[in-house]
């Protein structure tokens, strides 16, 4: 609301084109200038520049720029290694965002129903999202300590000591679900995130619609279904592409929990081991290029959406 | 405040912002470990910048001794310690890498002798020849003639070695096994027996192994025992295939031996693996002999705590690797460079540095009294044995081909196909070729 009305107030100026060039305007301008130029050079350049090494044969400490044209792209549709990436991108993906919404829905539907010391609670749930990935996953390395037998440790041997035997297990060592363990600390760091999101966005709800719903006869769970879910699904289609983008871009949570290894491999690990151990700069730059457009793929329809959106209103 | 007043307070911000990131990004890249790097000047031979992975250990009290000596040498130098952690280097090479093409070479760096020098960064052109120093310091006449072919190329030598290691390493618990009744193994059937009765009684990763890299080293001295040093110089130097029948042997009797290791290697680094044999939960492992650096600073004692072998089936070879520094081309400070690699070189150096790495000299004068009981046995047998080089350790492979295997590797670990592994393995010979 606050941002519509915003917006009404400033079309006027915006149309007045005669006043465009004013000093102010200059001075605006110049200030912008130097972000402008940086995010030109160092953005957009450099994403002009990883499309142009991606379809080189660059291999070696040495820039090639011998043009291969699509090659670099080819190989890796048949690379076994690269098949696991989206494999274990795709299992991330899914963990992460649903573990992500469902907690976040969750604990806001919780705070929102007017438990003492909201504010408190509020920043507990929040807190998770200040710390690094690299210190999530050192931490949660030692939480998720895969050994088994006399050396039980971590989380494994909290099951073992409370009798919770079946539970205990070799988390991200397990065979192609490992990451799924992974994606558990990711979990536990965004959705406060989540969270707060939801929360403003039930916030948002007007009371009168949920009692309107109670005096028809509707039950708690039918106004929240019927009423409050329809009202806060832009939130949850910015929570997703928000989670989507930061789990297809995941790098530092895995590299800290569980090193360079090709059983929780992603594009990004991969990208950075053949780019700077292995020297194939070709391979890697196609392997960015591979992740922008998967991101793009994600947030450009949600941007153009919000774009038209807003100039409907 | 006007919404012009705002507006500026906001850009001066955000200005202020980017200068401040600047600035950290220069520290966090040249500070770590001891010493307080600067930011990098230019010109002047008051400092040599030094380049190394290490940064934990004996690899750094190693290196810190070194720079003693330095110090007293070359008092007037100061010394810049550009060290970047992370396993075996792989973090460093990384950072090494994008100031080599940002034209920003550290003025030396730490290098494995062998392809990784070579095919690296000679043929890109990046190091100095060092002939003129050998001749001068009359090294030639002190260091290992076998070594000296592997850091040259057409004639030249590129680097200062300041010790060697061993690759094939079993280290053992002498209390696990002689409860159990098992001998040191000698020979490949030997060990597969000695990991059956430890089995058989009860432990259930009797092969203590860690993260990947650790299991690419096992992966060498199987290969190497399984092949011999014939076959296993073959297929560096491309008189052995990769498909042929040795090497579908040396890859089925590793993937047997991975069958005894830990369930939770990929959670363990080197030392937590070497740990697991202290602690009598693994019977051996199968490290360099870096290890014996870790085990004395724990303060265990040898042939007590730990024992040693060769990898079983290797007696008599010697799969080593050699740590060395390089003068980078153009250098900042070449003159300091030089005075440092000089004293990298000298015996009062490397007599300072290898009893603490753990590593002996690449000198064959080294003072005999200074080295442990460990170190004066792989003295010997540096002198006695045949050598061949390392794969994990950059002696016989360059990156490129490293890597390649590598992912081979990592592929084989999830779904342990000794056919379509070997099949990964040819690959990577043409793909890094």
């Amino acid at each position: 609301m606050a941002v519509a009305s915003a917006e009404k107030t400033a079309r006027p100026t915006r149309k007045s084109r005669g006043n465009f060039f004013t000093l102010q305007h200059w001075w605006g301008i110049l200030w912008v200038l130097p972000s402008l130029i940086a995010v030109m050079v160092f953005v957009y350049g450099f994403i002009g520049w990883t499309a142009r090494v991606s379809v080189s044969a660059w291999k070696g400490l040495l820039a090639d720029y011998t043009y291969v044209g699509f090659q670099n792209f080819t190989d890796l549709a048949s690379d076994q290694r690269f098949a696991i990436d989206v494999q274990n991108t795709a299992i991330f993906t899914v963990v992460f965002v649903l573990g992500c919404l469902g907690l976040g829905l969750g604990l806001a539907i919780l705070l929102d129903k007017g438990i003492r010391a909201e504010g408190f609670y509020r920043s507990l749930f929040l807190f998770p999202m200040a710390i690094s990935f690299i210190v999530t996953g050192v931490v949660w390395r030692w939480l998720m300590n895969p050994a088994q037998g006399d050396r039980l440790s971590g989380l494994n041997l909290v099951f073992d000591k409370l009798g919770l035997d079946f539970l205990v297990n070799s988390w991200h060592g397990t065979p192609t679900w490992g990451i799924a363990a992974v994606a558990i600390p990711a979990v536990w760091q965004m959705s406060g995130y989540t969270m707060a999101l939801y929360l403003a966005g039930l916030r948002a709800v007007p009371e009168s619609l949920r009692e309107a719903a109670r005096v028809d006869g509707a039950s708690e769970l039918q106004v929240y279904r019927k009423v409050v879910m329809p009202l806060i699904r832009p939130v949850t289609l910015s929570a997703i592409i928000i989670l989507g983008h930061i789990s297809l871009k995941v790098f530092d949570l895995i590299i800290a929990m569980a090193g360079k290894q090709v059983a929780l491999d992603v594009p990004a690990i991969y990208m950075w081991t053949t780019t700077f151990d292995g020297f194939f700069f070709g391979r890697g730059a196609a392997i960015g290029i591979v992740l922008l457009l998967s991101v793009a793929v994600l947030v450009i329809p949600y941007l153009w959406y919000t774009l038209r959106q807003e100039s409907d209103t | 405040m006007t919404a012009k007043k705002v507006f500026r307070f906001v850009a001066v911000l955000l200005a202020l912002t980017l200068v401040a990131a600047a600035c950290g990004d220069d520290s966090t890249s040249t500070t770590d470990g001891d010493s307080t790097a600067t930011t990098l000047s230019s010109g002047g031979a008051d400092e040599v910048e030094v380049f190394s992975w290490w940064t934990g250990g004996g690899e750094a009290a190693g290196l810190d001794a070194m720079i003693a000596v330095f110090a007293n040498t070359d008092p007037d130098i100061t010394f810049v310690n550009s060290a970047v952690a992370g396993g075996a280097g792989t973090n460093a090479r990384a950072v090494l890498a994008s100031r080599l093409q940002a034209n920003d070479p550290p003025d030396s760096w730490q290098g494995h002798a062998g392809q990784e020098l070579i095919g690296t960064y000679v043929a890109a052109d990046q190091i100095e020849p060092l002939n003129f120093l050998y001749d001068q310091e009359g090294w030639l006449d002190v260091m290992p003639e076998t070594l000296i072919p592997l850091i040259s190329d057409g004639g030249n030598i590129y680097s200062v070695p300041v010790n060697i290691h061993r690759a094939n390493v079993l280290w053992t618990n002498p209390t696990v096994l002689a409860d159990n009744g098992i001998d040191v193994p000698a020979t490949l059937d030997d060990f597969f027996a000695a990991l059956d009765a430890l089995k058989a009684a009860g432990m259930d990763a009797p092969l203590a192994m860690g993260e990947q890299w650790t299991s690419m080293h096992l992966m060498e001295t199987i290969m190497l025992a399984s092949m011999g040093a014939d076959g296993w110089n073959g297929l560096w130097d491309g008189s052995v295939s990769w498909d042929s029948a040795d090497v579908t042997a040396a890859l089925e009797a590793f993937d047997k031996v991975l069958g005894y290791t830990n369930s939770d290697a990929s959670a363990l680094s080197w030392q937590d693996a070497g740990q697991l044999v202290l602690d009598g939960d693994a019977a051996f492992n199968i490290m360099g002999d870096w290890a014996e650096g870790f085990y004395r600073e724990l303060g265990m004692e040898p042939n007590v705590d730990f024992g040693w072998a060769p990898v079983p089936g290797t007696a008599g070879l010697f799969q080593f690797l050699s740590d060395s520094f390089v003068l980078a081309k153009n250098a900042p400070h070449r003159d300091a460079a030089i005075a440092w690699l000089t004293v990298a070189g000298s015996l009062e150096g490397q007599d300072a540095f290898n009893p603490v790495k753990g590593s002996i000299p690449a000198r064959s004068d080294g003072d005999r009294s200074l080295y442990g009981e460990y170190l004066l046995s792989a003295m010997d047998d540096w002198a006695s044995d045949t050598v061949v080089g390392s794969l994990t350790h950059g002696v016989v492979a360059n990156d490129s081909w490293k890597s390649e295997i590598d992912s081979a590797l990592g592929l084989f670990l999830l779904d342990r196909d000794v056919a379509a592994f070997q099949t990964a393995l040819v690959a990577a010979q043409t793909a890094s070729g």
